[in-house]
């Protein structure tokens, strides 16, 4: 019974960030659990009959409960989302509907995962690109608010920001590809691809994927820049005699580390949405490409899987934002 | 000391308006400083005194133009210098101290860097001088632990140590001017004195000239040597502080010292309580108490005053009498009858016997609504009243306020700030009530507005017999309408009594320290301590 | 991240060049989309002659991969995608809008309920979302207009509920409770006419995003069913031709763009203050 008072005030020793982060961590867990259900309850919810639409002509009643007792779907709904869950957790995503006959499937996992790593090149490089302009360029805007070169910033990413990706996607490639044959028009790319060539195929995707998310991110960059910028203490500091460029890179940036995680998390949201669309023009084999067969063809297995690949990616990195923010707090950081 | 003669600084025929409406802020003002000659610059919020004192730091701030005028510092004119000129100047012979200390600092940086920054930068001081100098600076102003303090960061430190730190960052380099935006006002009464008797050593000490800003004419005539008065963009008043003090010209400046409204003639007190308060004590939420066991009578055709600082309970007790807070212990009584606490378990009846006037009037008038809308509403609600009798009491309610029918089918956004606060007497007086709350209703005004309104409630009074529980925290709008008062101090009453008494001799030191910062009325001396070389 | 809170619409009309120009951009369009049946030269899905035929005088615009003629499916295809994205911006913003109403006035509890639900749509992106419930319920134009509608309401509730917070905050709502008035009364007469303004800016901004997103939905294949015309699905069907240099898939694309920066365009306008020239 002692060692329970011990142990409560070595609790209130701990540093309040830790605390705040470790309720982060658990908050992000849980609302990751969440979705997760989200996702196993929306798609269980479909109408009409899965095993019909496989059997198709051969739908007796017969087979139709024996494909259904084979899938497992007339067993109770939080049982199936339990082991859903656990297979998950194992790296098992189940067994595609697609190409399923009476003798079984291809694994989920072994379809999602060499796409999840094409995927994964393909946005890192378009992050690479999109990131760094976009920021400095928000940044110039807030440095030079009301001024041409904003003026002309702002309408340039706003034009941006309305053009879909495929226009961008196809525009790109009736110059750079068919027009002057500087680039290949596709990037279906294989296993087996050179990774010279793999990379010349990437480059319009990137390019493509990195415009659209640079707007996205250049926009809040200026607001939230230009927000910071009008903080009083910017004005004090420049009342002191600092000029206003080093104001910026000693003051405004540092303070700024938290919005810019928070910015960079939320476009990840327009990376996602980018990358179904870019993979299509393009026809690179990434996942986004294979959840969109999927939900055409209705094959829940794998559009669970990708959503449950893509809202991990969302809330993780979200998480990290918050967590970021959180830690570059100075009133946390140096509590009184 | 002799009155040097030389101009440090001066402002000729300045101009500068907004520019989204076009509004004059500053209309052509003219200002001289000396070396070593402290300038107070007196005037109320919307007067333009922070951005003349921006100004002479050579700052015009976004969404404001400079029209015309020049800020020449020895000759040289701010506005048209280079940004990397004006920058070395302002460490180097200027100073700047804000009104909220904690809006001037990085937080994330240490203070002790923060103070040094301009002048390492500049390379006035090498870093170890500068940081010694900053230390010995903060021990000078008083500060404690001059070496721990420096390392911490500014949500760490008190408000007080705040501003005190960030006068050092404003005089490490012995400026010949400082501009002082209102130092003291955010801060609490004891921390006040402390700051502004480092800012007058300071000066002392130092020989700098300053433009000390304030809209607090009593305190400025403790500190300065010539006192402006700054009204809607213009100066109105210009000379000798002792002059501005003994023989002020301007009305305006009349109407500051706030003799203008008079002492109100205390009428015979009748029996009748129309208000009573037993024992009333509440919280917010399930925060600590903010009221204990106050008690008061209001009567029938009286006003009664209740004073106190910020925190004291005033408006928490106001508004808890208009439904809006239940009590967590005591009474409430409306003639004699039961007052239920919660506005939803009053009558209608009830409701209408008790109005509340808000603070500011821009935020308690719906500006999508016009003005007939705004005065039909409560008479349709409360009178049953429509059609031509609607409308007659329409006009005679504006007239009552002193405001013209032209207005009442225009919207209530464009009116101005005073006959916006006499539209929302207007409508709490449609109901009739029997008693009338008012929330700090002359805090958002200037004097002349301020003494309107005042006027107005005492003849509205006279008229309705109507009776007015006075929310304020400026003693000289309780002297020009009061009958009775209640000092709260904390949520609890430690003083009543009848105006007269409370004032000319208070028998609580909250109320004698409520006094001691009070406006000098015209017509006393100067005050004790007037700033050395007079 | 920062929600748009302070919207700000600037005061009277001093349009700028850039915004009279959004603006017959947008008559424009809404004027083809009208009179499409009428001006149209050839039926939205009449196979009129051999497929992917050159531009030339009875077909300005050359024939599709059927041999429809391209002018016109291009004018059914605006109106259509007008309509849904019309739409759904109407159905986002009624049960956003009411919504987030309802949470800033009507309590803690249903707030809290409310919140919660719109936190958790919001957890994933929209389009993944979008994907899932369209696996469920099929493609087409109404789970379109459903499925985008209803997640986009979600944004819109949380403009809606901080403008009605905020309003609900001012002393004017105060002093109309004071007077005894009605929950109800209170939202309709005080709040609504208050953020009428900024709700219908909001509103631009989100038919922008809903266009754009329904021409996204299209492309993939996943809104309106073949053979109706659909600015996104045209693009899809007709990419080959791209890769032999004829850019008429192109002119669908490119049209979805222009309405799209027309909008943007014009409330970018509005809800931008006018800021000085720093000094130097």
């Amino acid at each position: 019974m002692g060692k329970e008072t011990g142990g409560t005030e070595r609790c209130d020793n701990v540093h309040p960030l830790v605390r705040i982060i470790a309720g982060r961590l658990i908050l992000g867990l849980f609302s990751l659990l969440a979705v997760s259900v989200i996702i196993f309850a929306a798609l269980e919810m479909l109408p009409g009959d899965f095993a019909r639409s496989i059997l198709g002509q051969s739908a007796t009643p017969e087979a139709v409960a024996a494909i259904r007792h084979d899938l497992g779907l007339d067993r109770p709904a939080v049982i199936r989302y339990v082991e859903w869950l656990s297979g998950v957790l194992q790296g098992d995503f189940g067994t595609s509907l697609s190409g399923r006959g009476v003798e079984g499937g291809r694994s989920v996992a072994g379809l999602v995962l060499p796409r999840l790593g094409n995927t994964f090149l393909l946005a890192l490089l378009a992050v690479a690109i999109a990131f760094p302009i976009a920021f400095l360029l928000g940044l110039t805007a807030a440095m030079n608010r009301g001024r041409r070169i904003d003026r002309l910033i702002n309408s340039v990413a706003l034009a941006f920001v309305a053009m879909p990706e495929f226009l961008i996607g196809y525009l790109l490639i009736y110059w750079l590809a068919v027009r002057a044959g500087l680039l290949p028009p596709l990037a279906s790319v294989g296993p087996d691809t050179p990774p010279g060539e793999r990379l010349m195929r990437m480059i319009l995707p990137a390019v493509t994927l990195s415009l659209t998310v640079a707007a996205h991110i250049l926009r809040m960059t200026r607001a939230s820049l230009s927000e910071l910028f009008e903080r009083p203490w910017m004005e004090a500091l420049q009342l002191k005699g600092i000029p206003m460029a080093i104001a910026v890179r000693r003051h405004a940036l540092p303070n700024a580390a938290g919005t810019i995680a928070n910015i960079f998390a939320f476009n990840i949201a327009w990376l996602i949405t980018g990358v179904v669309v870019t993979e299509r023009v393009f026809v690179y084999p990434g996942i986004g490409q294979l959840m969109v067969d999927a939900v055409a063809s209705r094959d829940v297995p794998v559009v669970q899987a990708c959503a449950l690949i893509f809202a991990t990616v969302y809330i993780g990195l979200n998480l990290l934002a918050d967590i970021i923010a959180v830690a570059s707090n100075p009133r946390l950081l140096h509590p009184r | 000391m002799k009155a040097d003669a030389r101009t440090l600084i001066s402002v000729r025929n300045l101009a500068i308006r907004r520019i989204a409406d076009g509004h004059g802020v500053l209309n052509g003002i003219d200002l001289r400083i000396r070396p070593g000659e402290v300038v107070g610059l007196v005037g109320e919020s919307g007067s333009g005194k922070t951005t003349l004192g921006l100004a002479f730091l050579g700052r015009i701030r976004p969404g404001l133009e400079l029209v015309h005028g020049h800020v020449r510092l020895d000759g040289e004119d701010l506005f048209s210098m280079p940004a990397a000129e004006l920058a070395a100047l302002r460490t180097a012979r200027l100073g700047y101290v804000a009104q909220n200390a904690l809006e001037a600092f990085d937080p994330a940086w240490r203070l002790i860097r923060q103070t040094t920054e301009a002048a390492r930068l500049h390379g006035l001081q090498d870093g170890q001088m500068a940081e010694s100098a900053a230390l010995s600076l903060y021990g000078e102003l008083g500060l404690p632990d001059p070496l721990l303090l420096g390392r911490r960061f500014p949500h760490q430190v008190s408000g007080g140590q705040l501003q005190r730190v960030m006068l050092a960052m404003a005089t490490l380099n012995t400026p010949d001017l400082i501009i002082f935006d209102e130092p003291t006002t955010a801060l609490d009464t004891s921390t006040q004195a402390t700051v502004l008797e480092a800012i007058r050593k300071l000066l002392r000490e130092s020989g700098a000239a300053a433009l000390y800003i304030t809209h607090d004419l009593a305190l400025v005539t403790r500190i300065a040597h010539r006192i402006c008065v700054l009204h809607r963009g213009r100066i109105v008043e210009d000379a000798p502080a002792e002059e501005v003090v003994r023989r002020p010209r301007h009305p305006y400046t009349r109407a500051l010292w706030g003799v203008a409204a008079g002492v109100r003639r205390s009428r015979p007190a009748t029996e009748r309580a129309v208000l009573e308060l037993r024992g009333i004590r509440a919280g917010y939420g399930r925060g600590p108490d903010i009221l204990h066991e106050v008690s008061l009578k209001l009567a029938r055709g009286r006003t009664l005053a209740v004073v106190g600082e910020s925190g004291s309970g005033k408006t928490t007790l106001g508004r808890i009498i208009a439904g809006l807070l239940p009590p967590r212990a005591g009474e409430m009584l409306l003639e004699g009858a039961s007052l239920p606490p919660r506005l939803k378990e009053r009558s209608q009846e009830m409701r209408r016997r008790i109005q509340f006037l808000h603070q500011s009037a821009d935020g308690a008038l719906n500006p999508s609504h016009d003005v007939f809308t705004i005065l039909s509403r409560p008479l349709a609600l409360f009178h049953d009243l429509s059609g031509n009798a609607l409308r007659r009491r329409v006009d005679e309610l504006l007239e009552m306020v002193g405001l013209s029918p032209d207005i009442t089918h225009g919207r209530a956004a464009r009116l101005s700030g005073g006959q916006k606060q006499r539209l929302a007497l207007a409508r709490a007086l449609a109901a009739e009530p029997d008693v009338l709350i008012c929330d700090e209703v002359t805090s958002a005004l200037d004097a002349v507005l301020r003494n309107g309104i005042l006027k107005l409630l005492s003849s509205i009074q006279e008229r309705t017999g109507v009776a007015i529980l006075f929310i304020t925290h400026d003693l000289s709008a309780v002297r020009a309408i009061a009958d009775e008062v209640i000092v709260m101090h904390e949520g609890r009453a430690v003083e009543t009594g009848s105006c007269i008494d409370v004032l000319k001799a208070p028998q609580s030191e909250h109320t004698r320290r409520l006094l001691a910062a009070a406006p000098v009325p015209l017509g006393a001396g100067p005050s004790r301590s007037m700033p050395s070389g007079q | 991240m920062t929600e748009r809170t302070h919207i700000r619409p600037a005061g009277a009309g001093r349009a700028s060049p850039v915004q009279v120009a959004a603006a017959t951009v947008m008559w424009l369009y809404v004027l083809a989309a009208l009179l499409a049946p009428l001006i149209a030269p050839y039926g939205e899905a009449e196979i009129v002659g051999e497929a992917f035929a050159p531009w030339s005088a009875q077909h300005w615009l050359g024939t599709d991969q059927l041999g429809r003629d391209f002018l016109s499916r291009l004018l059914y295809g605006l109106r259509n995608s007008l309509m849904l994205a019309v739409t759904t911006t109407l159905l986002s913003f009624l049960v956003g809008g009411l919504a987030g109403l309802l949470a800033a006035t009507g309590g803690r509890v249903t707030d809290t309920v409310l919140s919660r639900l719109v936190d958790v749509v919001m957890a994933l992106p929209a389009l993944i979302f979008a994907l899932m419930l369209l696996t469920v319920f099929g493609t087409g134009g109404v789970q379109l207009v459903l499925v985008i509608g209803l997640l986009d309401a979600t944004r819109v509730f949380r403009i809606a509920r901080a403008l009605a917070m905020r309003e609900a905050a001012m002393d004017y709502v105060e002093a109309a409770r004071l007077r005894g008035e009605s929950l109800v009364r209170i939202m309709i007469v005080e709040i609504l006419p208050n953020v009428k303004a900024p709700l219908l800016a909001e509103m631009g901004m989100r038919f922008s995003f809903v266009f754009l997103t329904v021409a996204t939905l299209s492309f993939l294949g996943l809104g309106l069913q073949p053979p109706a015309a659909d600015l996104g699905s045209m693009v899809r069907e007709n990419a080959t031709l791209i890769t032999y240099g004829d850019f008429t898939p192109l002119i669908p694309a490119a049209l979805i763009a222009l309405l799209a920066m027309a909008v943007n365009f014009l409330i970018d306008g509005w809800l931008e203050e006018e800021v000085a020239p720093h000094e130097g």
